[in-house]
């Protein structure tokens, strides 16, 4: 018998403007529009500038560990691409993406100065608590999304990772129950070449990580993930697939980590130094700068503008973050079950007493009263 | 003090050199034992306890891999299988939970379902407990919830010596074994015996000696007890404070032992309260000296609660020395 093709397959790569400003016009056609491009501009240095300031924050102990975004800031376009009411299911390194999506800046920084409350999602806002164990907020990604078909919202639910999370067992379930069960579900994976201090090529012996979709009957692309332009077309073609007929996409956004894993790590001692000068260049904030002000969308005067309104922004979020009051120890027992059980009753009545600084026995209370009468 | 075999001279080590020494020696001593997890070769550990090992063993022996907990967990059951002898690495035992039926359901259960064929000798060690605010899904105690499984053992020391001694009889122990070490420790520093030795599971050890109440605790919290047992000697109550060193198996006779002088016991566990193993422990002592008890036993755990974020609700919601204290005056209602 002779041997035949049982699959063959391809991944596409879109990229619309690179790091030499080259501009495709064509494939940008429908895409971002001029006053969308500028608006995401504005944006991103916004981003850029509170990851520094949250950066300080820690530095100078007033925050605790925090995972830097700096030069993944393009992933905000997948917001644009997105309506309200779609969901987003997020890691930790997408803030550019929540903010434009809804989520106040000052959550994220609560988050990590160490309160719940950061993940206390306003209403109205369509975002899911951050998740740090790695790779098991996909799989809620795709019941999410099989909610919104269940109940015909029309909704569509987009869930962040990393290049590492795809080797956790999870994400391959995740793609294939969406796949399998058509939930409206985008997949977008910011490929930053490092996992903490282990490189791509030592986590996975595949060429792209967008080929992993492939195994589960997913639509897979992979697009320069700092091309705000690029990340924005790819997004909306998913999403409007999603929406359309529950197609599930695999989105694979190059990009780079241009800061440490987090505040507690330090990449100089892992990282080729001039591997993080070419990433440098392709920084997709620089990239966008150039672009539009070649276009004559942008100038040294609206430059000044953005970094003065977002320093002016930031400041305020900072001061609205580190001005909560310190959450209460009720807290902890009100939201551990959807009522207060007697027996955690008790506990929250007793933690009072100590957090008086008097003991929960109160035996020198007793005594104390003992004594009066 | 620790049974010392070919132990020698002592000095002042941190926790994490006392672990870093007993895998160094086990690997060269042994050929077969290898170590296995996330950021363990390159980056020197998560937490620099295998700081210099790949340096030393090379990348065959000191393995890094890919996010997958569950893969190299399985993995390592595989060569342990085959006569290998892994050292597992969990950056935080809370991310043992996407492996749990590598560990939980697979590698205690293979030598008893292959009617003692496949032995599975691995060691997964790594950080449990509350790190410091690090919020509830990275804060986990796996003690209570993995002990309940047959077929493992579990040893959880509080000190650098009793972490040398311990870490070195778990990569030697031919059964699985869960090993718990603190992030809250790995810097704290003591008196450690220079080369080899082990320190024998199942064998609580006695760190205070008194007539008033039994104190027993494993792991970070024996540290709150020996800090209330230094607040209530001031008032004039001793105590008995047993470390435990291992929960599987638990030296159940110490603490009878102990409680048939003092007849008052107090259970302190860093973990929930429910079904905790200062529960087990108790359950232990109302079946073997209930006669012996002067007062109900306490417990002195977690609320039962998720581990808060906040630093000042993660500071209300663990045990500590006040507490111990509040306890143990409680029963002797003084
Ligand atoms: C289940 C689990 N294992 C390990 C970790 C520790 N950890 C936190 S971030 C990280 C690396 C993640 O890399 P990647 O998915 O590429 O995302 P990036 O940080 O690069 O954005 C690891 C191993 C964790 N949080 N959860
Ligand atoms: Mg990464």
């Amino acid at each position: 018998m002779p041997k035949r093709v049982a699959y063959t397959a391809k991944i596409e790569f879109i990229q619309i403007l690179d790091e030499n400003g080259r501009f495709d016009a064509a494939l940008a056609e429908g895409g971002l529009a001029d006053e969308q491009a500028v608006a995401l501009l504005e944006h991103l240095i916004l981003c850029r500038h509170y990851d520094e300031i949250a950066f300080k924050l820690q530095r100078s102990g007033r925050m605790g560990t925090y995972p830097q975004n700096k030069g993944q800031e393009a992933i905000a376009a997948t917001a644009l691409a997105v309506t309200r009411d779609d969901w987003m299911v997020p890691c930790y390194r997408e803030n550019p993406a929540l903010f434009l999506h809804g989520l106040p800046m000052e959550h994220i920084l609560l988050h990590w100065m160490g309160d719940e409350r950061g993940n206390q999602i306003p209403e109205g806002v369509n975002v899911m608590p951050i998740s740090i164990p790695i790779g098991t907020h996909m799989l809620h990604a795709a019941g999410i999304a099989w909610a919104q078909r269940l109940r015909q919202t029309g909704n569509v639910a987009l869930t962040y990772f990393g290049d590492g999370a795809t080797s956790e067992g999870d994400f391959h379930e995740a793609m294939n129950f969406a796949t399998v069960m058509r939930a409206p579900c985008v997949f977008l994976c910011q490929n930053n070449q490092w996992a903490i201090s282990v490189p791509r090529e030592k986590q996975m012996a595949s060429e792209t990580v967008a080929q992993k979709g492939l195994a589960y009957g997913a639509e897979c692309v992979q697009v320069d993930g700092n091309d705000v332009y690029a990340v924005y077309h790819a997004t909306k073609a998913a999403v409007d697939r999603a929406r359309a007929d529950g197609t599930v996409t695999l989105i694979e956004c190059l990009t780079y980590r241009l800061g440490d894993h987090t505040t507690a790590d330090d990449a100089r001692r892992y990282r080729d130094p001039k591997e993080l000068e070419a990433w440098t260049k392709r920084d997709p904030i620089l990239r966008l700068r150039t672009h539009l002000t070649a276009k004559g969308l942008w100038d040294d005067a609206k430059e000044a503008a953005a970094q003065d309104a977002a320093k002016e922004r930031v400041a305020r979020v900072v001061k609205n973050a580190e001005g909560i009051a310190k959450p209460s120890t009720d807290d902890i027992f009100d939201y551990t079950f959807a009522t207060l059980p007697d027996g955690l009753r008790a506990q929250k009545e007793s933690m009072r007493t100590h957090s008086l600084a008097l003991e929960p026995g109160q035996e020198t209370l007793r005594r104390a009263e003992a004594q009066h009468a | 003090m620790p049974a010392t075999a070919a132990a020698t001279d002592t000095r002042t080590i941190t926790f994490r050199e006392a672990l870093r020494e007993a895998m160094v020696g086990e690997m060269r001593r042994d050929e077969r034992v290898f170590l296995i997890g996330e950021e363990v070769a390159q980056y020197n550990g998560a937490y620099k306890v295998s700081q210099g090992m790949l340096d030393e063993f090379g990348p065959k022996r000191i393995i890094d891999t890919p996010i997958s907990e569950s893969g190299f967990s399985g993995l390592a059951l595989g060569a342990a299988m085959c006569g290998l002898r892994p050292i597992v690495e969990f950056m935080s035992w809370s991310f043992s939970l996407v492996a749990a039926d590598q560990i939980l359901n697979n590698a205690p259960k293979m030598l008893y379902m292959s009617g003692g064929q496949w032995g599975a000798p691995v060691v997964f060690r790594g950080n449990d407990g509350a790190g410091g605010q690090l919020g509830s899904t990275h804060s986990w105690c796996v003690e209570a919830l993995y002990s309940n499984v047959p077929g493992l053992k579990m040893a959880i020391p509080s000190n650098p010596a009793d972490a040398k001694g311990l870490l070195t009889t778990a990569i030697r122990d031919d059964d699985p074994v869960f090993f718990l070490e603190s992030e809250r420790m790995l810097s704290d520093t003591g008196p450690v015996p220079e080369g080899d030795y082990t320190v024998p599971f199942g064998a609580a050890a006695l760190r205070r000696e008194g007539t008033d109440c039994t104190l027993v605790s494993f792991g970070r919290p024996v540290n709150f007890c020996l800090e209330a047992c230094d607040a209530l000697e001031a008032d004039g109550i001793t105590c008995d404070l047993l470390d435990m060193r291992t929960i599987r198996p638990l030296d159940a006779e110490s603490i009878v032992e102990s409680l048939k002088k003092t007849n008052r016991i107090v259970v302190v566990d860093q973990s929930w309260p429910f079904a905790s193993i200062a529960s087990e422990v108790i359950a232990q002592v109302c079946e073997r000296a209930f006669d012996w008890l002067d007062a109900a036993p306490r417990r002195v755990n977690t609320d039962d609660v998720p581990t808060p974020y906040a630093k000042n609700l993660e500071a209300a919601y663990l045990p500590n020395a006040d507490k111990i204290v509040a306890a143990v005056r409680s029963l002797l209602g003084r």
